[in-house]
C-alpha cells in the first residue's frame, strides 16, 4: 500500500501531464484531449453518417452501409494499423502518433456512433414527419428543425456512453507509442522493473474512476431524459382530454 | 502508385505464419467464449442470490471490466498478477511455455464474462417475475426452475446482445498482440516488417477479420430469427 503512495508521489505528475511543461504534453491529459478532440470531429460526421443510414435513396444508403459494415468488422488495432499506412500516403507527409490514432479513433467511432444517431432518428413515430412534411417544411428543414433535435437530445446517454467507449479505445496508442496515460504507465513501470502490480493498479483505478463516474453521470442524464418524455406524454394526454 | 503482389505475403514462410496467426486468434476467441459464457452464468446466479457480500461483490466485479480498457485489464494480468503469485506457480505457468496466451484467455473470458453476465441480467429482467414464482410453486427447485425455465426464455431475448458480445471478444483478441500472443494482428506486423508489403499484410488479416466477423453477425441474425419463430409456433 505503501509503494502506492511512493510510486503516486514519484511519478504522479508524469502520469497526469507527461513531460508537459518542458515537453510535449502526456499522460491523462492527453489521453482526455485525445478523447474530447475524437468525440467533437467524429460527431457532427456521425450525425451525416446516421441521416445516411436512414436514408431511402440507394445511392446513399448503400456505400455507407457497406461502410459501417466493414468498419465495424474490423478490431481497433487494425484500423490504427491502417490509418498508420494510409494516413501518410493520403497527406503526402509523415504523421505523428497522435494524429493516426485520433485519425482511427474517429473513422472507428463513425460507425458506432452513426448507428446510435440512427437509432434515435428511427426510434421517433413516422407521424412526426408527416406532419412536419405537411406543414411545409423541406426534407433538411424535417431534419433540422424536428427529427434532429429530438433524436439527438435522446441520444445524449448514449452518445455519452461512446464518449467512455473513446476514453477507453485511445490506450490502444500504446501500441504505436503514443505517449498517453497507458504508455505513460508502461514506461514508469519499465523503470521501476519491480512493482508492475502497485503501477497497473494505479492505472487501472484512473481509468475506473473517469469512466465510472461519467457512468454514473450517464444514468442519471437517461433518467431525467425519461422522466421529462413522461412529463410531455402526460400533457399532450391532459391536454387532449380536456380539448374533447 | 501501389502495386499489388499477394503471392509476395501468400507463400512459404509468411503463409505458415498467416495460418498459425488464424488459428491462434480463433482459439484465443473459442476458449474465452466458452470460459466466460459459463462465467457469466455464474456471476448472473451470484448476483440474484441476495447475499449482499456477493452481491456487491459480483457488481464490482462487473463495474471493473466495464469501466477499465481491456488493454489495460490484459497488462494487469500478464505483467501484474504473477507478481503476487507464489514462485512455485510461476514457474508452473512459465513451464507451459505459453504464459502470453494463457493470460490473455484468462483477461479475455473475465471481461466478456462481465459484458454478457449484464446481457443475460436484462434478458431475466425482462420476463415477469410471475414465472420464476409459478416455476417454484409448481415444486422445481431454484436450480431447475432457473435451467428449464428462466433461462430459455432469457436467452432468446438476450441472443442479439450475446452476438454483439460475442463479435465484440473476437475483435478483442487482436490486444493480445500487445503481450506477445502471435494473432493474426500480430502475425500482419511481423509479416509486414519482414517483407516490407504493408498493404497485402495488412489485408490478409483484414480479410480474415472480416470473413469471421460477418459469420458471427450472419449466424446471430439466423439464429434469432429461428428462436423468434420457436415463440410464435
Amino acid at each position: 500500500m505503501t509503494d502506492l503512495f511512493h510510486i503516486l508521489h514519484d511519478y504522479g505528475l508524469l502520469l497526469l501531464v507527461g513531460q508537459f511543461p518542458q515537453g510535449p504534453l502526456g499522460g491523462l491529459a492527453l489521453t482526455l484531449c485525445l478523447a474530447v478532440a475524437g468525440l467533437l470531429i467524429s460527431f457532427p460526421l456521425a450525425v451525416l453518417v446516421g441521416i445516411a443510414r436512414t436514408s431511402t435513396h440507394t445511392v446513399i444508403y448503400l456505400p455507407v452501409s457497406v461502410a459501417v459494415h466493414l468498419i465495424r468488422g474490423l478490431p481497433v488495432l487494425m484500423i490504427i494499423f491502417w490509418a498508420y499506412f494510409i494516413v501518410p500516403l493520403a497527406i503526402g507527409r509523415s504523421v505523428s502518433a497522435l494524429t493516426t490514432v485520433l485519425c482511427a479513433l474517429v473513422v472507428y467511432e463513425l460507425a458506432f456512433m452513426g448507428e446510435v444517431i440512427r437509432a434515435g432518428i428511427q426510434a421517433l413515430p413516422k407521424g412526426q414527419i408527416e406532419a412536419a412534411r405537411s406543414l411545409g417544411l423541406n426534407g433538411f428543414q424535417v431534419m433540422r428543425r424536428v427529427v434532429l433535435p429530438q433524436a439527438l437530445f435522446h441520444m445524449l446517454p448514449s452518445i455519452l456512453n461512446r464518449f467512455i467507449s473513446l476514453i477507453k479505445n485511445t490506450s490502444l496508442g500504446y501500441i504505436i507509442s503514443l505517449n498517453e496515460l497507458t504508455y505513460s504507465a508502461y514506461q514508469i513501470n519499465i523503470q521501476l522493473l519491480t512493482k508492475p502490480f502497485q503501477v497497473y493498479t494505479i492505472l487501472a483505478v484512473t481509468y475506473f474512476l473517469i469512466c465510472w463516474s461519467l457512468g454514473q453521470a450517464m444514468t442519471r442524464l437517461e433518467r431525467r431524459i425519461q422522466a421529462r418524455r413522461e412529463r410531455t406524454a402526460a400533457y399532450v394526454e391532459s391536454t387532449i382530454i380536456a380539448s374533447a | 502508385m501501389l502495386s499489388l503482389n499477394f503471392s509476395s505475403v501468400l507463400h512459404g514462410q509468411y503463409l505458415h505464419w498467416f495460418l498459425l496467426g488464424a488459428i491462434c486468434t480463433l482459439l484465443l476467441f473459442a476458449v474465452s467464449w466458452v470460459i466466460g459464457f459459463l462465467l457469466s452464468l455464474i456471476v448472473v446466479a451470484v448476483r440474484s442470490s441476495g447475499a449482499r457480500f456477493l452481491v456487491a461483490a459480483a457488481a464490482g466485479f462487473v463495474g471493473y471490466h466495464r469501466n477499465v480498457p481491456e488493454l489495460v485489464q490484459l497488462f494487469v494480468w500478464y505483467f501484474g498478477v504473477p507478481q503476487l503469485l507464489p514462485a512455485t506457480w510461476q514457474q508452473l505457468i512459465n513451464n507451459t511455455g505459453n504464459s502470453e496466451f494463457i493470460f490473455a484467455t484468462i483477461a479475455l473470458s473475465l471481461n466478456v464474462a462481465a459484458y454478457m453476465s449484464e446481457d443475460l441480467r436484462s434478458g431475466i429482467r425482462s420476463l415477469p417475475s410471475a414465472q420464476l414464482e409459478a416455476a417454484r410453486a409448481l415444486g422445481l427447485s431454484y436450480i431447475s426452475s432457473m435451467r428449464k425455465v428462466i433461462l430459455p426464455q432469457a436467452l432468446k431475448v438476450a441472443v442479439p446482445p450475446l452476438v454483439n458480445q460475442s463479435l465484440g471478444l473476437f475483435k478483442s483478441t487482436s490486444l493480445a498482440m500487445a503481450i506477445g500472443v502471435a494473432e493474426m494482428t500480430y502475425v500482419s506486423q511481423q509479416v509486414e516488417n519482414e517483407s516490407f508489403r504493408t498493404f497485402e499484410a495488412f489485408a490478409v488479416a483484414s480479410i480474415f477479420y472480416w470473413t469471421v466477423s460477418f459469420l458471427i453477425m450472419g449466424l446471430g441474425t439466423v439464429w434469432s430469427k429461428r428462436l423468434n419463430m420457436d415463440g410464435t409456433r
